[in-house]
């Protein structure tokens, strides 16, 4: 059977129906602000992570344990993975809304991605909160 | 997921060169992109040399002089040849600018033209801007107010008042900004582009206007709006040279005020 190649028309909604869409979702400014907000919360929770790295250079497990029994130290580290974390899901899902435009593929990767952060998130929580408690 | 290279029907070939006449001495090249949907072939660059002794300044009058004297065939929207109808959008030496505005001594070498990127092509450099317009008249760009206007006499505003429209009513929607913004060409049929926003806040910061919470409802969405990065291509390619990235920063701070 010879392909079709005839010209057809698959589209008769009028631009303004189309543009109108489905309507505003009503919600997005949250998730914006959040973004920003813990973009700037992320700026001295890493300067600190970056100072606890350098002075636990080459500890062992005790001084690590001994480290995150403090507690300033404990919670600034969980801290550090809330928002570390909550920024890498919020950006990640903009990313995938970007360039996913199949509505089922965009559904599927996002609850993949979401539920992969959180995991590490919450891997990341125990492991301090097993230190701190050791 | 995003189309990273053209389609096979949308790859660009060699057109035809069509040479300077003998004599000229200031011959400029123009590369410009012809495509119809009659002849049923891909789209292509045409050459056209053309002398710049027998020539307007602007890319407009370089184009109008091909196709009076060169190629009547050649298509393209003009009208004002001023910078104030928005009709010869198009991409020149790779940004998105008006051609009557666009000094043809401004480009190195030759000059090449494509139309306003990522909207179907009708023809040569005609776009296919009905999205656009929808997307303009599905924010409704016209005053609403339920105060009667003073009897026979307009609805006042004070200095101030009028001066928060400036750098916006100048818009001439021409649809350079949406066309240059990557997240318009990936997601368009549902983000409203630069343009379109820009609008949008020229009437919600409309003092005479009195439906800006209703105008906000209608752009509080993940697509419609926020779909914005701050590319800031919008800004940059701008003939008008107006701030649409700070138009739409105006209403992501407005969605936050009244939340909290």
């Amino acid at each position: 059977m010879s392909k079709d190649t005839s010209p057809s028309v698959h589209i008769m909604r009028s631009p303004l129906g189309r543009a109108r869409g489905l309507g505003a979702a009503k919600h997005g400014a949250a998730h914006w602000w959040a973004e920003r907000v813990t973009s700037v919360a992320l700026l001295p929770l890493s300067l600190y992570f970056v100072v606890s790295v350098l002075i636990l250079k080459g500890a062992d497990h005790a001084a690590m344990a001994a480290y995150m029994a403090e507690p300033w130290n404990a919670v600034l580290f969980l801290l550090l993975i809330g928002t570390m974390f909550s920024h890498i899901l919020m950006g990640l899902q903009v990313v995938i809304e970007d360039y996913v435009r199949e509505e089922g593929k965009r559904l599927a990767l996002l609850l993949v991605v979401k539920g992969g952060v959180w995991f590490l998130a919450l891997a990341a929580a125990v492991s301090v909160l097993k230190l701190a408690f050791s | 997921m995003a189309e990273f290279s053209l389609p096979a029907n949308s790859k660009i070939g060699e057109g035809k060169t069509y040479k300077a006449p003998a004599g000229a001495k200031r011959v400029k090249a123009f590369k410009v992109y012809r495509w119809n949907a009659d002849d049923g072939k891909n789209p292509v660059m045409d050459t056209y040399e053309v002398d710049l002794d027998k020539c307007g300044p602007m890319v407009l009058d370089a184009i109008i002089k091909i196709k009076n004297e060169i190629d009547s065939t050649l298509t393209f929207r003009r009208s004002c040849r001023e910078g104030i109808c928005g009709s010869c959008a198009m991409n020149i030496d790779g940004t998105n600018t008006l051609a009557c505005l666009k000094p043809i001594a401004e480009v190195k070498g030759e000059v090449k033209i494509t139309p306003l990127p990522h909207m179907p092509v009708v023809r040569d450099l005609v776009p296919d801007l009905n999205q656009p317009y929808a997307q303009l008249r599905s924010i409704e760009p016209w005053l609403q107010a339920e105060t009667a206007p003073p009897p026979d006499a307009e609805r006042r505003q004070s200095k101030e008042e009028r001066a928060e429209i400036d750098g916006l009513w100048e818009c001439i929607l021409c649809f350079c900004c949406s066309t240059s913004c990557p997240s318009y060409w990936w997601n368009g049929d549902r983000y409203l582009g630069p343009a379109v926003l820009l609008q949008a806040y020229r009437w919600i910061a409309d003092s005479r206007d009195e439906a800006t919470g209703k105008r906000l409802d209608a752009l509080e969405d993940p697509f419609k709006l926020y779909r914005c990065h701050t590319i800031m291509n919008c800004t940059q390619t701008c003939p008008k040279g107006l701030n649409p990235a700070k138009a739409i920063g105006k209403i992501k701070q407005l969605m936050l005020e009244r939340q909290g």
